[in-house]
Order: structure tokens, then sequence, then C-alpha cells
């Protein structure tokens, strides 16, 4: 157990180092979603009609555009594992007497603390264009793990994902493909009331949905039932089913 | 060669000991029974076409792979049943420069300490060690995203030297390097075999095989089809290699049916080279430019010499395409 969280340490420790060495990368995870929330709340926002409880869109979008970014986060995830797998460096892990699990387990440790990241840019620039939290410093602590569980469950998905895939290429369009639709038809970016009736019956059982409505209750004080359990069961959830398919693929991954 | 000779007789002792290697993907059957016998110290190479089964060969001694049937013995532990601690025996350096571009060397070198159990300060110690042996010290500290072709292998090489393991697989260990950076690997390779390191080695290059190999095992269709010295294979094509270069390549056609009669085989036409294989050394290039003449053929150069490994490939594929035939009519009578 002591092997898989030191080896878990050092794949994590090197995944971090190689973002500092190629800062584009830290492009995707601060500029690009802050272009997202200018572009709702300025764009499309005026348009779209929410409930009257929220004061301003802005209120209403950011934690759904939070959740949206953090469900992307683990495409890193992907995209590394593929070129892990394509240049060797799979291969190379698997000859070694490392704990078998650590490679996977450091790759989605390392984007939790991306997605800390990019959580913080998110909400900085919320607070500059009008969101308030409305809400306990226990209340925003809780929606900050449980932001940072269903990141990390959703890297397990990414990381099956990337050991799937034949290329980084094939995993961008098909990781795209399976979240683009899970966070638009959600409560993220609309009010579920104002879809039509099949798309609304998906949005309201849809995990994102009960996650966004979780971090509302949370941070902006909105009624919640019991969607904050909801989420983190969700979450638990998606671990279980993904981290051990993600792991008995990477013991049969063969490169090239 | 004294290796070779202990080789038979004391199997517990050999580095590599594999018995009835079988593997299938699908329908594809990659390895049909192979049978590798490598003594400690000794260098065996692997030699094939493409898609013979030199990589699955590797990769189910470097524990990658689960084999279907058969013994795979490395350093004395099982490649399935003990495939962990044999890990801790073993180095592996692939095709591709199994390294992570965005690192240092140095710290490539540290994380595969790392992740080999040792502390970072004894991890680091060693990879500047490698480092140094390697002549990468002054790139240390460089992203081997900087690292010309022949430099990350290098590293790559350092990567599976770091916890100085007894057995080392190469898989093409210099494929696509320029000369100069494959006489580094070779002069390394040597190094390490002196040290007594035992090298399992897969090329495609048999002036690497020559020059590296204490025993060759050729493999085609996943099997063994030969094996021996270089000097023992070459011996079994036998005879002589006269090649002749004429001035006018369209005439090789006619010189190949002037030589024809001094071979036992067809002469081989490439361009305007044409190469027989003949029994005796004695007044065979005489009688050669005599035919030459008498067919009117003029000829640009002529020599005799011992045949190469590339002889035996040529030899010894071209038999296995026979092989096969026996086989699925056998298989087809079954």
């Amino acid at each position: 157990m002591s092997r898989l969280v030191t080896d878990t340490m050092v794949v994590a420790e090197r995944n971090l180092v190689r973002i500092t060495r190629a800062p584009d990368l830290l492009l995707a995870f601060t500029v690009q979603p802050v272009m997202f929330v200018l572009l709702f709340v300025y764009v499309f926002g005026g348009a779209i009609i929410i409930p009257q409880t929220y004061d301003g869109y802005a209120e209403f979008l950011l934690p759904g555009i939070i959740v949206q970014n953090i469900a992307f986060g683990g495409f890193v995830t992907a995209l590394g594992l593929n070129e892990d797998l394509h240049k060797g460096l799979i291969d190379r892990f698997r000859s070694l007497p490392m704990a078998r699990p650590a490679v996977l387990a450091g790759r989605t440790l390392a984007d939790v603390a991306t997605n800390t990241l990019s959580v913080l840019v998110l909400l900085v620039t919320g607070l500059i264009i009008g969101f308030s939290f409305d809400a306990s410093p226990l209340e925003i602590l809780a929606g900050f793990g449980l932001l940072l569980l269903f990141g990390y469950a959703f890297s397990w998905v990414f990381a099956l994902l990337g050991l799937i895939v034949s290329s980084p290429e094939a995993a961008n369009s098909l990781g795209f493909i399976a979240v683009f639709p899970l966070t638009f038809i959600s409560s993220a970016f609309v009010p579920v009331e104002s879809m039509p009736a099949a798309l609304q019956w998906f949005a309201e059982i849809n995990p994102f949905t009960i996650l966004v409505d979780a971090m509302r209750a949370l941070w902006v004080d909105q009624p919640a039932g019991n969607t904050v359990w909801g989420a983190v069961a969700w979450s638990l959830a998606i671990l279980a089913v993904f981290a051990p398919l993600a792991v008995s693929r990477y013991r049969r991954a063969a490169g090239h | 060669m004294t290796n070779v000779g202990a080789q038979g007789a004391v199997g517990s002792e050999l580095a590599i000991r594999v018995r009835g290697l079988r593997k299938s993907f699908g329908d594809v059957r990659a390895l049909d029974g192979v049978d590798l016998d490598v003594a400690p110290g000794t260098v065996l190479g692997l030699l094939g076409p493409n898609g013979a089964g030199k990589t699955t060969v590797v990769r189910v001694m470097a524990t990658l792979l689960k084999p279907d049937a058969g013994d795979v013995c490395v350093a004395g532990l099982d490649a399935v049943r003990e495939a962990t601690a044999l890990r801790k025996q073993i180095g592996l350096a692939g095709q591709y420069a199994a390294i992570d571009e965005n690192l240092t060397g140095l710290e490539n070198l540290v994380m595969v300490g790392r992740l080999y159990g040792m502390a970072r300060a004894r991890a680091t110690q060693r990879g500047r060690e490698l480092l140094e042996r390697f002549e990468l010290t002054d790139a240390a500290g460089r992203p081997a995203k900087t690292y010309s072709g022949g430099m990350r292998r290098r590293l790559d090489l350092g990567a599976a030297l770091v916890a100085k393991p007894p057995v080392l697989f190469l898989d093409e260990p210099t494929t696509g390097l320029d000369p100069r950076s494959r006489l580094d690997v070779w002069k390394t390779i040597e190094e390490l075999v002196a040290e007594g390191t035992t090298v399992l080695l897969t090329t495609q290059y048999l002036d690497e095989a020559d020059r590296l190999a204490d025993t060759i095992a050729v493999i085609d269709q996943g099997r063994v089809i030969a094996n021996g010295t270089p000097d023992e294979l070459k011996d079994r094509v036998g005879g002589e290699r006269l090649e002749v270069r004429l001035s006018t390549p369209g005439e090789a056609p006619v010189a190949a049916r002037a030589l024809a009669r001094m071979s036992d085989e067809a002469p081989l036409v490439e361009g305007d080279a044409v190469t027989a294989g003949v029994r005796k050394r004695n007044g065979v290039i005489v009688e050669a430019v005599r035919r030459l003449d008498e067919a009117g053929v003029e000829v640009d150069d002529i020599t005799l010499r011992r045949p190469t490994l590339d002889d035996v490939f040529l030899a010894l594929t071209g038999r296995v395409a026979e092989v096969t035939e026996d086989d699925e009519n056998e298989e087809a009578a079954a």
C-alpha cells in the first residue's frame, strides 16, 4: 500500500512538472474557461430567462460553468495517457516493479491540482463580473470538495478513454461527443423547464444537473432537495465503475 | 564461445530460457513454439523480418504480455508467476525512446529510479552517474524534447539501466539512428556485456547482430528457424560469394546466365550487380572472367567474399516459404 502511495506521488509529480514545461497547456485550464464565462454572460446571458430567485445570470451560470469545466478537466488525462501509450512510456512503466494502479492514480491526482487551479480562476472571474456567494464558509468549502470529487471521478472516465482510443485526436473528439451533450442538456446554462419534454426528462436524471443543482444549493442558497448527497453518490458510483475498468485496461495495455 | 558450449549443458544456469512459447492475437499466430537459451553475460541477437514475432518475444519476457503457452524463465524467475519479482531484474529499451519529453534528462532518470523503489537522493545520484556515462551531463537540466535522436536513445538506454538489471532487453535499439550514434550505442552494449549483463537484442541490421551477438536466433512466422553463432550460420549457407559489378546494368541477365553453371543456385541480380554462391575458391575469378568475356559482358569489378548474415538471412527466409507450404498441406490433410 505504501508503495502505491509513493509511486502515485512520483507519477503525479511528473505530470505537474510537465505542465510547467508546456505552459501552452495552462491556457486550457485558464484562458479558455474564462472565455466561455464571458461569452455566456455577455452574449447569451441577456436572452436567457432565469428563475426570479437568482440575482442575475452570472449567479445562475457560474456554478454550472464550473461544473462543465471540471468535467472537461480530465481531458488532459485522456490525451496524456494516449500519448504515453504511443510513445512507449506505458510499456516502460509496466516493465517497472511499481504498483500497478499508480500510473493512472498519479495522473488523475495531478488533475485534481489543475482542476483546483481552473476552479479558482473561474471563481475570480465570476466575482469580478457580479457573482457573489450566499453561503457559509463551510458550504463554500463543501462546494469545493464536491467539485474536486466529481472532477476526480470523471478523470477516471477519461483515463479509460485515453487507454482505449487509437490516437489523441480520437480521444479528443470522442470525449467531446460524450461530454458536450451531458453538460449542455443539463441545468448548467439554462433552466431545465425551458427545454422540450424529452430533453427535460434527460436533463433531470443527468448527473450534471444533480451536481449543478447541488453547487447552487451550497454556494448561492438555492433549494436543493437531496441533490448534494445525490451528487456525492454519483461521483462515488462513477469512480467505483471506471477506476477498476481503467486499471484493468492498463494491465493489458499494449503500445503501438 | 565457452558460454555457448555451456549453454545446453546446465539449463538452470541460463539467464534466459524459453520453451514452447506460443502467443496468438485473435486468429494470428504470432509465436508458434519458440525455444531460446541465453547464457549469462552473452548477447542473443534475435533476427527476423518485420512481423516475424521478435517484439512479441521481448514483450512476453519483459512481463508486458502473457503467453498462451510455454515456459519463460528470465534471471531464474518465471515471467508469468513471478512477474513482479522479475521486473526488478530486467531493463527494457524499446524501438521508441520511451522518455517524457517535457522532463529533463535527470528528471526522467530520477522518476524511473524512484519507481524502482529508490529514495529520491539515491535515484538522483544514480541518475547523475548514468548521465555521465552516456555523455549527457551537459544536457542534464534541459527538457528531453531538445535532445537529438541519438541523445534520446542514450537517455532511454540509461533509463533501462537505472536499477543495474542483470538482464537487458533491447528492441531495435539503433533503428533510425545516424551511424555515429549507432556506434555509440554499440560501444555501450559491449561495455555492459563485459560487466556481465545478459542482453537480448532484436535488430533488423545484420551487421549489428554480427558485431554484438554471441549467438543468433533467426525467427520467422513465429518460429525459430535457425540458431547458432554468426560463424556457424554463415558456414551453414556454405561456400563463397562471387560478386560481379557490370559496366552496363542491362547486361545483368546475360551475365547471370553465363555464371549459372558455376553455381548450384540461380545467381541473384540486383541492378548492375550479380551474386552467385560458389563451392570452391581457387580459380573462380579466372573462370568467371573468362565466361563473362565469352558472353561479351563488360565487367567493372569482381570480388570473392565470405557469406554475410545477409546471405544467411536470404537463404533461410527463402527456405521458410517452402516449409510453410508443407505445413499448410499437413493441416489440410489432418
